[in-house]
């Protein structure tokens, strides 16, 4: 008796873990399907057959081994820009400055890489990564304190720390830290040392795991500790957050922080597994792409993880698409551009759905005058 | 235990003007002094700083235009660089296939109007986030642009200076002021329109109306939607003229996210100018004559990284709100959308 | 004599919201230049219908007649067109606009293209006059005081040239005299051909001014009456559905020794204003010090600055021997202090987080809430939740239901539950009771009064003067920043009260 009683509220608490689940995934997937519809017309507009564009984007993200592995690869630095994104969001900032933070710490990273001589393998890349990270984590500091302090929007000195970013990597690896040997002429910096490189297993590249564990840390911190109850706390009404005695500014400040060493760590991740070095023009959008990839998985740091392998895939597939079917690889930015649209334009989704709008945890983002 | 915290005083009402004011001041002050001073060494050089920084002011201008008409009605408009990208993309292209440069400039209004009317269905009507829906009209347009866009395409010429008679003879202001293209004119124009129209009319009014106070406006009879949608469209036709100002009057032909952040430091712009058309006209030539004076010295021989003078406008943009964004009053319902029932 | 010719007939009105029926088959009849008084509880849905009416909520049934004929009301402007005005319980005025731009907005008189603001300042001045209600056109909303706003409001209305007046809880902000300032001009007004809604939850005021009373409770019409036939006992039993304490029972206080002591306090706001002025009083470990004063006169600045939730210019607060340090609410959570915010929904509750999180806001860091002070104890802020929402009657589903469904009276026990769980030692309680129902504020009352028992020092803020009455064992009367007037509640009376609100100074003795 006991245990068929047991069962079954197992299996109905399974049934409604279910539905939860569909009414979290509904609109994403509902987003991801018209965009791609959308982007079909937009293919045959232009003379493609979006057919053959779809299945050779297909082919060259999941269709074999080595595809997925570049899918992976390519999606790792999307979960750790996706999540600064995420993680920034539920204080009620939204750093646009991912790109920023993560040209810096795929910068650092490369310098730390090639710069600091005789460490065991394991050692040199960790702390190579670190160095990256912490490079990301004090550049979002600045966003970070004029918001918490001035109450300058963060929207806005974070894009334009971006062009700052730009700027200042590109003079590093055209100057002072540029690549002499052999005869080089474009702006790169030297090649990391071997002891500093993140190896793969088979295909899949150590970093996606890292990646995977980085969503896991989050998510953790977010609703296991107290630090995560106060920046959710912030995000959505920091002025209960002072009444309940929790310091608003350093919060924004240490979530900016946070987000900073996540985009860090990414831009990281990316010089010492894939890239080698830091070659400007190489982490182009990435930070950018964090936005979409946050909205689309929801801003949970488990949702941000298939997000970012969608994402992944559609960068890893561009290349044989091009090839195969004759498409511009930037259809792919129309259409992230679209899957955003209709994810954050959620109503119109609802519509076609005939859902329900849910009573999440809706976070609003500051506007000017608040701070 | 007992320890007495010490205050200070109650600032005196000279304090809180030169608060209030002091930094505007010290601004036009130390700019004057530099004009002056340049024109005493070299009046070719001064003239060309001035020209320049016009140019330089007049996309920002009217992104700021775009901006506070939106958040004068409690519109938070981040898109304004997404709505210049596309509205210079479609001018130029517009140009490329008929070769018509009106019809060019016309056409990016219109490109310009359409995405504002995008952000109006995405805040007004669903009232959706307004910083990711602006942000959605940026990636949006990013993507666009990017993917129609074709390498090695160029404009059918160009929009021309027309010197206003004598007036462009003047020395120092002469040919920098009336001696201009028509998107520079017409950004003149602009500037005094929506001034006026902002202030001393009834659909000023209302529109200042529904940014401070929705509720108390549907009240009496303003349709707040409405107001909203049409000034968000009108921001946005704008925002695409500044494009076509872009790729029609200022360079010629189209590249890849031209419009580099201009959008945003309108946005600045715009709040440095206390949501006024006039002090945002005064904002963007002051960021316009901190752009010409980088060039300036560049030429000049100093010998700094490029990269480095290249950042000085964002710097100053975040400098600028860093500073200002407290002291200044900004309409009490931006960013909130408005629920009727 | 043929039929009478009503000002406003409401038919069979029905109006729902998700979830609630919130005007259910309502229906009553305005008489031309009459006063009908709307009786009923925070949350009877008199606000709603008057929406209804006034176009700005659309009805899922029903009909209106004006001058006995149907009309279809879609939107303000209807309303407007219609003869219908209406002055909202919270203005609907433009805070930074002149009383002038505020008046013509909607129905702006022009000359050309611009604006005509000479013309408008000289009809609103006009009309001013034939009204006998003063204002200055050029003054900027903001800056003048609630009373005058509201005639602001007032002759808005009639400047659009209503025939019919909704006055939705005027009495509100107002003194007593201000009061009865506000119902001569209302009697006033009737004279010349106007008729009048009043809007209200007080008997007494219904009683003084109203011709016909129609009562309303949970949505329902619940009787038609005339302050001739009733009394305040009468109208209270219909107004509740019960027979209702007008005041709560409680024996004197016993004050020991002073444990909240305010000196010399002043704080200039945003703008500049100085809007505390060099205050000091002293709160005594069980009695009740009530702060009465009409709302807008450094009340809510006060509190904050006592809460640390605001920076002060000069002065000092003491917290049981050990002076303040300004700005750190946890330090004053930490050292027995419990406030319940005049704003329930901006500081009181995080409304998309469950109950069970917003019973421990304050304290979610402390043991057993959590270890180290990092990782928090679900099982532990579950049990407490469950404990809490019995112990203070808190009608929910459940611990883990978010705060946001709860109704008003709920969500203020659920901020009650979550000060009185902590050892307190001083209790700021600032509008305790606004927008409640009778049974909510009674039980808060009472809560209140049990706190004082315990050796609680209670400082209370309120603008109802009866909340004042019927709690405090000492009032300070608040104007303008400063405190004229401290008494013994038994030795000052409502009219006395209601004096010192409006700025008079006490005798000096």
């Amino acid at each position: 008796m006991d245990d068929q009683q047991t069962s079954e509220e197992g299996s109905q608490s399974f049934k409604a873990w279910l539905s939860a689940l569909w009414r979290v995934m509904a609109i994403p997937l509902a987003a991801v399907l018209l965009a791609l519809v959308i982007g079909a017309v937009l293919l045959a507009i232009s003379g493609a057959n979006p057919f053959r564009a779809y299945a050779a984007l297909i082919e060259g993200s999941f269709g074999n081994m080595k595809a997925f592995g570049r899918t992976l690869a390519k999606a790792t630095p999307l979960i750790f820009s996706g999540l600064a994104v995420a993680f920034a969001f539920k204080a009620g900032l939204f750093n646009i400055g991912a790109q920023g933070q993560l040209l810096f710490g795929a910068l650092v990273s490369a310098v730390a890489g090639f710069m600091i001589k005789g460490l065991p393998p394991f050692l040199h890349a960790t702390l190579a990564l670190l160095a990256g990270a912490t490079a990301g984590a004090l550049f979002a500091a600045i966003p970070g304190v004029l918001k918490a302090y001035t109450g300058a929007h963060e929207v806005i000195t974070t894009i334009m720390l971006n062009y700052v970013a730009i700027n200042i990597t590109d003079y590093i690896a055209d100057g002072p830290l540029k690549d002499t040997s052999g005869g080089n002429v474009i702006a790169r910096t030297p090649a990391i040392l071997d002891s500093a490189k993140i190896p793969s297993i088979g295909e899949i590249p150590l970093g996606f795991f890292l990646a995977v564990l980085a969503s896991v840390l989050v998510w953790w911190l977010l609703w296991r500790t107290t630090l995560g109850f106060e920046i959710r706390t912030v995000g959505l009404s920091p002025h209960a957050a002072k009444y309940a005695g929790m310091k608003v500014a350093f919060t924004v400040t240490l979530t900016m922080v946070i987000s900073g060493f996540l985009a860090g760590m990414g831009g990281g991740i990316e010089t010492l597994g894939i890239v080698g070095r830091y070659q400007p023009g190489f982490n182009a959008g990435l930070g950018f792409d964090g936005i979409t990839i946050a909205l689309l998985g929801k801003t949970h740091p488990f949702g941000i993880i298939p997000a970012a392998i969608l994402i992944g895939a559609m960068k890893a597939g561009a290349s044989t698409m091009q090839f195969n079917a004759g498409v511009a690889k930037e259809i792919t930015d129309v259409i992230q551009a679209l899957m955003l649209f209709f994810v954050t334009a959620d109503m119109i989704v609802r519509k076609i759905l005939r859902t329900k709008a849910e009573s999440g945890e809706k976070i609003t983002l500051s506007g000017w005058g608040q701070q | 235990m007992q320890t007495t915290t010490t205050l200070p005083a109650p600032v005196s009402p000279w304090k809180r003007f030169l608060k209030q004011w002091g930094m505007t001041l010290g601004i036009v002050l130390s700019v004057v002094v530099i004009i002056i001073w340049q024109y005493s060494l070299n009046e070719n050089i001064t003239e060309a700083v001035l020209a320049s920084t016009i140019r330089q002011s007049t996309p920002l201008v009217l992104g700021a235009l775009c901006g506070l008409l939106g958040e004068r009605s409690a519109v938070i408009n981040i898109g304004i660089e997404g709505q210049m990208l596309l509205g210079a993309f479609i001018g130029f292209l517009v140009n490329v296939w008929t070769g018509n440069l009106l019809l060019a400039v016309f056409a990016a209004i219109i490109t310009g109007a359409i995405m504002g009317l995008l952000l109006a269905y995405m805040s007004v009507t669903l009232k959706m986030d307004q910083i990711i829906g602006g942000t959605v009209i940026n990636i949006l347009a990013l993507g666009l642009t990017g993917y129609f866009y074709q390498v090695g395409l160029t404009t059918n010429g160009k929009l021309q200076p027309i010197p206003l008679g004598p007036l462009a003879d003047i020395p120092i202001v002469g040919p920098a002021l009336f001696n201009n293209p028509p998107i520079t004119y017409a950004t003149f124009v602009l500037v005094i329109l929506v001034h006026y129209i902002l202030f001393y009319t009834k659909w000023g009014l209302r529109t200042r109306a529904v940014g401070e106070h929705p509720r108390a406006a549907d009240t009496l009879g303003i349709n707040v939607f409405k107001v909203r949608y049409v000034n968000v469209i009108i921001g946005g036709a704008i925002a695409g003229l500044a494009g076509a100002f872009l790729t029609l009057e200022a360079v010629g032909s189209f590249e890849r996210n031209m419009t580099n952040g201009r959008g945003f430091v309108a946005l600045a712009v715009m709040i440095f100018g206390k949501f006024t058309p006039l002090g945002a006209w005064g904002a963007a030539l002051l960021f316009g004559f901190a752009s010409a004076m980088q060039t300036q010295l560049q030429f000049a021989g100093i010998n700094v990284p490029h990269q480095f003078i290249g950042i000085l406008p964002y710097v100053l943009t975040i400098v600028v709100l860093a500073g200002f964004v407290g002291r200044t009053h900004v309409p009490a319902a931006d960013g909130v959308p408005y629920e009727k029932e | 004599m043929s039929e009478e010719i009503l000002a406003l007939e409401v038919r069979h009105v029905t109006k729902r919201f998700p979830g609630v029926i919130a005007n259910d088959d309502v229906s009553f009849t305005l008489r031309k230049g009459e006063i009908h008084a709307l009786l009923g509880e925070n949350g009877a849905g008199k606000s709603t219908l008057m929406n209804v009416v006034y176009g700005l909520y659309s009805q899922d049934e029903g009909e209106f007649l004006v001058n006995n004929k149907v009309v279809e009301i879609n939107g303000p402007s209807d309303a407007i067109n219609y003869g219908i005005g209406m002055v909202h319980q919270h203005f609907m005025l433009v805070p930074v606009f002149s009383v002038t731009e505020n008046m013509i907005l909607g129905s702006e008189v022009t000359k050309g293209s611009s604006l005509d603001l000479r013309r408008a300042r000289r009809e609103i001045l006009e009309i001013s006059k034939a009204y006998g209600l003063e204002v200055d056109p050029d003054a900027i909303v903001e800056d003048i005081p609630v009373g005058v706003q509201q005639r602001v409001e007032i002759l808005k209305a009639l400047y659009r040239k209503a025939s019919i007046l909704v006055l939705d809880e005027p009495t509100a902000v107002l003194t007593p005299q201000e009061a009865e300032d506000l119902f001569r001009v209302m009697r006033q007004l009737t004279e010349t051909g106007v008729s009048i809604i009043f809007i209200t939850h007080k008997l007494k005021e219904v009683l003084n001014v109203a011709d016909r009373i129609t009562v309303m409770r949970r949505g329902k019409v619940v009787g038609h009456t005339t302050p001739q036939e009733t009394d305040q006992k009468g109208l209270a039993a219909m107004m509740v559905g019960r027979d209702v304490l007008l005041q709560v029972e409680k024996t004197p206080a016993k004050p020991g020794e002073i444990v909240l002591e305010v000196e010399n306090l002043s704080i200039e706001d945003e703008r500049g204003l100085d809007v505390v002025k060099n205050i000091s009083f002293e709160v005594r470990t069980g009695e009740i010090l009530g702060i009465a004063g009409v709302q807008g006169n450094g009340q809510t600045e006060l509190v904050e600055a006592i809460t640390g939730l605001r920076d002060v210019d000069s002065g000092r607060v003491t917290l049981a021997d050990e002076v303040i340090p300004f700005k750190k609410p946890r330090y004053l959570v930490e050292h027995g202090m419990g406030h319940i915010p005049e704003d329930r929904h901006k500081h009181g509750l995080v409304l998309p987080y469950d109950l069970a999180d917003n019973l421990v806001l304050c304290t979610y860091y402390q043991q057993p809430f959590a270890e180290k002070m990092l990782i928090r104890n679900q099982q532990a802020v579950l049990e407490n939740a469950f404990g809490l929402l019995e112990r203070f009657d808190v009608r929910a589903p459940g611990p883990e239901v978010k705060a946001s469904t709860l109704s008003g009276g709920n969500q203020q026990k659920v901020i009650i539950g979550r000060e009185f769980s902590r050892p307190l030692k001083v209790l700021v309680a600032n509008q305790p009771t606004r927008g409640l129902d009778v049974g909510s504020i009674e039980y808060i009352h009472k809560e209140i009064i049990k706190m004082r028992d315990e050796g609680v020092g209670v400082l209370v803020i309120s603008a109802e003067l009866d909340e004042i009455l019927s709690l405090a064992d000492r009032i300070a009367v608040m104007y303008r920043g400063e405190i004229v007037a401290v008494v013994d509640a038994k030795d000052t009376s409502r009219e006395e009260l209601g004096l010192w609100m409006a700025g008079a100074q006490p005798e000096k003795m």
